[in-house]
């Protein structure tokens, strides 16, 4: 547990690394829940301290549980009692409620922060399931309530929690008349975003490595698209490609020792891989189409892209030591941007059927197809290290806003921004 | 698309005026443009040379890279200037709607500038002096998502 606490802590120094804005620019918006969503309360919890804290650690909680759409946290006003401990719970007010599971916690300083003791109460079971704990600095009452969050997530649904991970997402605002661009980094539910580094001309494709620490991203700065690698907690950066052409989709391979990226130097767009420490590419198709957005197995064997080489686009798989290329989608005349599972098993991608661009996912054993948005105009599907949930850049009107939804399409969420218009959403891998 | 092709021409115009280019030519559209925008500052250089700037946008279809006959005739009259001219490089930055995903329409963009290129070679103009760039849907020359915008942000600027 100790060391569990103490690498949580060192990941999240990168947020503190960066300014913090005071509001969260993006807010969420439930579309769609279960359908049989598991009541729980997450009651408020004691404070030990002096003055209010600044973040109501229980609410952030429940509005965690409540976003993934498994559960339906019990409103405060409905609770009859607030206990502060699994022995003040009375099993029988509870069970009135409905209620399946309670959280009691109890919040206290601690040098230079906060620590939060919580127990999960199964209210049928009449059994205590655990009582953890969770130490944060002073900056960090978000971080203690996600990492809370993943941890009761675990215990009832069994699968990991990823409410504790960010993402990054390019904002277009406008400045004197002009279209300003934006890395943004933010919190997973929208809180805390904060500006990588701005830009005036465009840039796109962020990529996450899988430590964490840094973004691959394409940006026009220099009047031509160029491939940079950005240190999110040093700020160091580094321009990785400069090539007549495309220099474009760059995707970091498993293990992060390279990228996968298009160039199309040769006079028409490649899939290319960039060993990061000799610097040599390696080309890895040999087609007269396009072939782009490569994105890596979770083996780091072979890599999904996208090629029009049947006429249409369509998502193909290439083995890195063979160089075969196998066809995946036949299903549509659009299947574009494809994104693995962390299982390797399902292929999510942004498919056109009947006119109307979606995002959907592919079964890559059976072939079998699903959509699983139904707006219009979806694109840049980026899934959650938990493979449970995947964001996606969508409209609504004319602004460009996010969204969520989870791979069995039965949970959605939107999160519109206040500001500009939002997209590329890129998921963050696991920091520890 | 005639719409399109006016816009397209008015743009040229504005484009030339803020390169300094001066022009005592009295076609429709530098009326048009006089109309619209307030009296430039009067240069009393003397114009030995007047030429008419050429529209330089040119449109593609949804999802293709194909000249349009129209297209044609513009661009060989561009490839006689770009013959005749010693002034150095030409850009052609290819686009593309906001249909479809970012990085596809990244390289469709580049095939679109590329099919120009390709016909401005053929018709003589030096490779050397004709670079490619694509901006694929991330420079829209007009938002909104009508067919009427699409269609306007399926181009190729020559600069």
């Amino acid at each position: 547990m100790m060391k569990k606490t103490v690498s949580y802590f060192f990941a999240t120094l990168v947020s503190c690394v960066l300014a913090v804005s005071a509001h969260a620019q993006l807010v969420v918006e439930i579309v769609d829940g279960n359908q049989d969503p598991t009541p729980i309360a997450v009651v408020p919890f004691d404070w030990s301290g002096s003055g209010v804290l600044p973040e109501d650690v229980s609410s952030i909680i429940s509005a965690d549980l409540r976003r993934s759409g498994l559960f339906a946290p019990v409103p405060r006003d409905d609770m009859l009692s607030f206990p502060k401990t699994p022995e003040q719970v009375s099993f029988r007010d509870w069970r009135m409620l409905g209620t399946e599971y309670v959280v009691t916690g109890r919040m206290q300083p601690q040098a230079g922060g906060y620590l939060l003791s919580f127990d999960l109460v199964n209210i049928f079971g009449q059994s205590k399931m655990f009582t953890k704990q969770v130490t944060g600095g002073a900056q960090q009452l978000r971080d203690i309530a996600h990492r809370a969050a993943d941890e009761i997530f675990e215990a009832i649904t069994g699968i990991r929690g990823a409410f504790g991970t960010q993402m990054v997402y390019v904002q277009e605002t406008q400045r004197g008349g002009q279209p300003s661009y934006a890395l943004m980094l933010s919190d997973i539910d929208g809180a805390r975003s904060r500006q990588i580094r701005r830009f005036s001309a465009p840039v796109m494709s962020p990529s996450w490595s899988p430590n964490g620490q840094e973004v691959a991203y394409v940006s026009f700065e220099t009047g031509r698209p160029a491939i940079f690698r950005e240190n999110l907690r040093t700020g160091a950066r580094q321009q990785l490609t400069n090539f007549k052409g495309l220099n474009s989709s760059p995707t970091w391979s498993p293990d992060g020792s390279k990228l996968a990226m298009v160039l199309s130097k040769d006079g028409n767009p490649e899939i290319y891989v960039l060993d990061l420490a000799s610097g040599r590419f390696t080309r890895m198709t040999r087609h007269f189409s396009i072939d782009t957005e490569p994105n890596w197995m979770p083996d780091g064997k072979s890599l999904v892209f996208t090629s029009d080489r049947g006429g249409k686009p369509q998502i193909y798989q290439l083995t890195l030591a063979t160089g075969q290329v196998d066809r995946l989608t036949f299903d549509g005349d659009y299947n574009a941007r494809p994104r693995v599972s962390p299982d390797g098993k399902t292929l999510v991608m942004v498919h056109r059927s009947r006119g109307v661009f979606t995002i959907a996912t592919m079964d890559i054993v059976s072939g079998r197809m699903r959509v699983l948005t139904e707006t219009r105009l979806d694109e840049s599907p980026s899934i959650a290290p938990n493979g449970a949930m995947l964001m996606y850049a969508t409209k609504r009107g004319s602004k460009g806003i996010l969204a969520a939804v989870s791979l069995d399409a039965g949970v959605k969420y939107s999160l519109p921004s206040q500001q500009g218009n939002v997209r590329e959403p890129a998921w963050s891998p696991y920091f520890d | 698309m005639f719409k399109s092709v006016k816009t397209g021409l008015g743009l040229a115009c504005v484009l030339a005026v803020m390169a300094g280019c001066s022009s005592t030519d009295t076609d429709d559209s530098a009326n048009q443009m006089v109309e619209q925008t307030p009296p430039p500052v009067v240069d009393e250089t003397p114009v030995t040379e007047t030429v008419v700037p050429l529209d330089n946008v040119v449109y593609f279809d949804f999802d293709q890279s194909l000249l349009k006959p129209s297209t044609r005739e513009l661009l060989i009259k561009h490839a006689d200037r770009m013959r005749a001219s010693t002034s150095g490089t030409v850009r052609l930055e290819g686009h593309a709607d906001e249909l479809g995903t970012r990085e596809y329409n990244l390289a469709l963009g580049e095939r679109r500038a590329n099919a120009v290129r390709d016909f401005l070679v053929l018709q003589g103009v030096n490779a050397a002096n004709l670079e490619v760039i694509s901006y694929g849907e991330e420079r829209p020359a007009q938002e909104g998502s009508s067919e009427s915008a699409r269609a306007m942000n399926r181009r190729v600027v020559i600069n």
